[in-house]
C-alpha cells in the first residue's frame, strides 16, 4: 500500500466586514493618527473602545480620545516573527494601557531584544506611513522618546475594513483517494466497493457513508457513464477555466453506485440531457499526475440513452 | 415535566493515538472509525442504536470548507441520523447532547471531537478565534498570548515558573529536573517548550445514555450531576488574565461538593495552576492522572477526552466523584465542567 499522498494547500480570502458606529470611530480615528477609546458605565476608558457596555449591555456613545503613549502590562518576546504579524524581525507582544485608558490592548512592540523589554515600560505608537482605518494603522509600538507625530486632518469616516486571510496546509489524501489517484497516474479509474451493502463508490472513502466503515474491494470502472443530471454554467467567476455556456454534470460511470463529478463537452450545452452516454476525453498522457484532471472532459459517444430506470436511484 | 428528572451517565470513552502527525485526512474519517469500533465493542452497540450524535471540530483547522460533513461518513448516516455540530471542542457537543437526553428525544448519544492539528501551522490558525477588527488582523499567535497571561501570574506571585516546570515533568513524565527544564530556551518568554502543550493529531469519542440503558452498557455508569459551560469577553482588556471568571462561574454552578480527581483542559502549565485556583479545587483532588492536555492536545477533542478520563475513573472504581474541565477559545476565554459520580 503507497503511502496517502500529500501536498501544500493554500487558502485566502479578504474578509470585508462593516464596522457599526463604535469601531467606525475608531478605525477614522487611527486613520488621523489619533485613538479613540469608549467610556462604559462605571468610568472606565477602553482603547480600542468596546461596542457594549460590559455591565449595563447598553450600546457605547460616550467616546474619548486618548494618548498614543502607554505603559506595557504584561510582554512576552517572538524570536520567530510569522507571517502576517505586524514586525518581520523579532520584537515583543505587549498589553499596553494607554495614558487616559484604563484597560490595555495587544500590539507588538519593537524593541530590539527582549533585554530591552520590562512591565511598566513606557513605549508610544509607531503609526504606519499613510493610515487607511485599521488597526494596522498602528505599524507598532516602540520605546518612548521625545518625538512626536502631529495627528493628521479631516478624513472620510472609515466604515469598513478588509482584512486579508491565507492560511497554509499541507493536505493528506485518506488511503482509499490515494489509491485512486495513483490509479488516475496511470489512466485507470479505480474505485472500492463497500464490504458491508456492495456498494461501489468512485472515489473510494475512508468510512462508507451507509456503513460507516472502510471501503476495501478495489473494482476498476470504465470510462464510459451515464449523465444523471447536470447543470448549464452560464455565469463567468474568477478562475474559471471554460468559456460559459458548459455543463457540468454527475456521471454515472458504468458499474458505480455514486456518480462522478464532470465537464460534459463536444456537444452545444443545450443538447446534453438526463440519460446521455458519455465516455471520458484523457489529456495527452505526458500531463497526466495525480487528479482527475487528468480526464479533460466527457463527450457524448452517440449511443442511445439510457433509460430513466437504469440510473434513478443514483440521483 | 415529569417528577422525576431524566439521567444521564457517561458509559464509554475511546480515545485515538496523542501522536504529532498522523496520516489521517483533515476530515478525520480514518481518526474516527477505530474509535467507534472501539466504543462499539465495549457497549455492544450498533449505529442503529445511537439516537443522537454530535461532534465538535473546526473547518478552519481542516483548511476546507464542511470538514465535519465529510466526517458524518465514519457514522454511517444513511438512513438519515438525527446529528448535529458545534464549531468548538467535543465537550460543547457533549453538552448538547446532554440537553437531548435530558429533552427525552433520545436515549444514547455517540459524542466526538477530533483535529488535525498539524495540518496548519497551528498558533497561526488559532489567531483566527480573535476579534476580527482589533486583534485577529495583527496575527497574534496562541503560544504568545498564553505567555502574556503567565508573565501576568507570575509577576502577581500567583505561579513561578519552577512550579510550572513541575507540573510540566508530573504530567508528561519528563525525566529532567526542575533546574535542567528552567535552563532551557523560551519558546515565548516566560513560556518554555515544556510549558506548552504538544501539537497534537487526534480524536475522542463518549457514549452518553439514559437510566436504564446506562445501567445495562456500564457496570458503573459516571453519572452527570452537573454540567455548565460560562464564557468571558473576548477582549483581553476587560479580564483578569491571572484568573477565568468564567471557569469559577460554571464550577460554582456545577460542583456541588467536592470532587477527588479532575481532569483538566490545560494547554499550558501555568493554566493548570490557574484553573485549580479559579475551580477551587483543594490540594486533596488528584489532577489529570491521563497527563492532561500537556501530554497529548488534539485540538476540539482534548476538551472531551478529559471528559472521558474523569468518567474512566468513575468506571474503573477509582473516584466517587469526578470533574472533567475543558477550554476553549484564548487564554482560558471558554470554560466548561461537567461533574460525574459513580453509584
Amino acid at each position: 500500500m503507497a503511502l496517502p499522498l500529500h501536498a501544500p494547500l493554500e487558502i485566502s480570502f479578504d474578509y470585508t466586514r462593516s464596522l457599526g458606529p463604535t469601531l467606525s470611530r475608531f478605525m477614522t480615528g487611527l486613520a488621523q493618527r489619533r485613538i479613540i477609546g469608549s467610556r462604559d458605565s462605571t468610568g472606565r476608558v477602553h482603547a480600542p473602545p468596546i461596542e457594549y457596555d460590559p455591565v449595563t449591555h447598553v450600546a457605547s456613545t460616550d467616546f474619548v480620545e486618548v494618548s498614543a503613549t502607554g505603559t506595557v502590562l504584561t510582554w512576552t518576546w517572538m524570536p520567530r516573527p510569522i507571517e502576517g504579524q505586524p514586525l518581520t524581525h523579532p520584537f515583543a507582544w505587549a498589553l499596553i494601557r494607554l495614558d487616559g485608558a484604563d484597560t490595555p490592548m495587544l500590539h507588538a512592540v519593537d524593541a530590539g531584544s527582549a533585554s530591552a523589554m520590562s512591565t511598566g515600560m513606557r513605549v508610544q505608537v509607531r503609526w504606519a506611513a499613510e493610515p487607511v482605518g485599521s488597526i494596522r494603522d498602528i505599524a507598532c509600538f516602540e520605546p518612548l522618546s521625545t518625538s512626536e507625530t502631529e495627528p493628521g486632518g479631516e478624513v472620510e469616516p472609515v466604515t469598513m475594513v478588509t482584512t486579508p486571510i491565507r492560511l497554509s496546509y499541507e493536505h493528506t489524501a485518506s488511503p482509499e483517494e490515494t489509491r485512486y489517484l495513483y490509479g488516475l497516474a496511470e489512466g485507470r479509474v479505480l474505485a472500492q466497493r463497500c464490504p458491508r451493502c456492495r456498494k461501489v463508490y468512485i472515489p473510494p472513502r475512508g468510512a462508507c457513508p451507509t456503513c460507516g466503515v472502510p471501503t476495501t474491494d478495489e473494482v476498476e470502472l470504465p470510462d464510459v457513464g451515464t449523465v444523471t443530471t447536470f447543470c448549464i454554467v452560464n455565469v463567468p467567476f474568477p478562475g474559471q477555466r471554460t468559456k460559459p455556456p458548459y455543463v457540468h454534470a454527475a456521471v454515472l460511470l458504468d458499474g458505480a453506485d455514486i456518480p462522478f463529478p464532470h465537464l460534459i463537452l463536444g456537444c452545444p450545452a443545450d443538447e446534453v440531457r438526463m440519460g446521455m452516454r458519455v465516455q471520458a476525453v484523457w489529456k495527452p498522457r505526458e500531463e497526466w499526475g495525480f487528479t482527475p484532471q487528468n480526464i479533460d472532459h466527457f463527450r457524448p459517444t452517440g449511443d442511445p440513452d439510457a433509460a430513466f430506470e437504469s440510473y434513478a436511484s443514483h440521483l | 415535566m415529569t417528577d422525576t428528572m431524566t439521567e444521564v451517565a457517561v458509559v464509554a470513552f475511546a480515545e485515538s493515538p496523542r501522536v504529532r502527525r498522523n496520516d489521517s485526512t483533515t476530515n478525520g474519517v480514518e481518526m474516527l472509525v477505530p474509535i467507534f469500533r472501539q466504543l462499539f465493542d465495549t457497549t455492544g452497540l450498533t449505529k442503529d442504536d445511537v439516537g443522537f450524535w454530535c461532534s465538535g471540530s473546526s473547518d478552519y483547522l481542516a483548511g476546507r470548507a464542511f470538514s465535519f460533513v465529510t466526517a458524518v461518513d465514519a457514522i454511517g448516516a444513511f438512513p438519515p441520523t438525527s446529528e448535529s455540530h458545534v464549531e468548538m471542542d467535543g465537550a460543547w457537543a457533549l453538552y448538547e447532547a446532554w440537553v437531548k437526553l435530558l429533552m427525552g428525544e433520545a436515549e444514547i448519544a455517540l459524542v466526538y471531537g477530533f483535529g488535525k492539528s498539524s495540518a496548519g501551522l497551528l498558533r497561526r490558525v488559532l489567531a483566527l478565534q480573535l476579534d476580527p477588527y482589533v486583534q485577529a488582523p495583527l496575527w497574534p499567535d496562541s503560544v504568545s498570548i498564553a505567555a502574556l497571561q503567565a508573565r501576568l501570574g507570575i509577576e502577581a506571585g500567583l505561579w513561578s515558573e519552577k512550579e510550572m516546570a513541575a507540573i510540566a515533568i508530573q504530567r508528561r513524565g519528563l525525566p529532567e529536573s526542575v533546574e535542567d527544564l528552567l535552563e532551557q530556551p523560551f519558546v515565548a518568554d516566560p513560556l518554555r517548550k515544556h510549558d506548552c502543550a504538544p501539537i497534537t493529531d487526534g480524536a475522542a469519542a463518549i457514549v452518553l445514555a439514559t437510566g436504564a440503558r446506562a445501567r445495562e452498557l456500564c457496570e458503573r455508569p459516571a453519572w452527570i450531576t452537573g454540567f455548565e459551560h460560562r464564557t468571558d469577553s473576548q477582549h483581553f482588556g476587560l479580564r483578569d488574565l491571572t484568573t477565568a471568571a468564567s471557569a469559577t462561574a460554571a464550577a460554582r454552578a456545577a460542583i456541588g461538593g467536592n470532587v477527588d480527581v479532575a481532569e483538566l483542559h490545560a494547554p499550558f502549565t501555568h493554566q493548570e495552576i490557574l484553573l485549580r485556583n479559579a475551580l477551587g479545587l483543594g490540594d486533596a483532588v488528584r489532577i489529570s492522572p491521563s497527563g492532561g492536555a500537556l501530554d497529548g492536545n488534539p485540538m476540539f477533542a482534548a476538551g472531551l477526552a478529559r471528559i472521558g478520563w474523569a468518567a474512566a475513573e468513575i468506571h474503573a472504581g477509582r473516584a466517587g466523584r469526578a470533574l472533567g474541565h475543558a477550554t476553549s477559545g484564548p487564554a482560558l476565554q471558554q470554560n466548561l465542567v461537567c461533574v460525574m459520580e459513580g453509584r
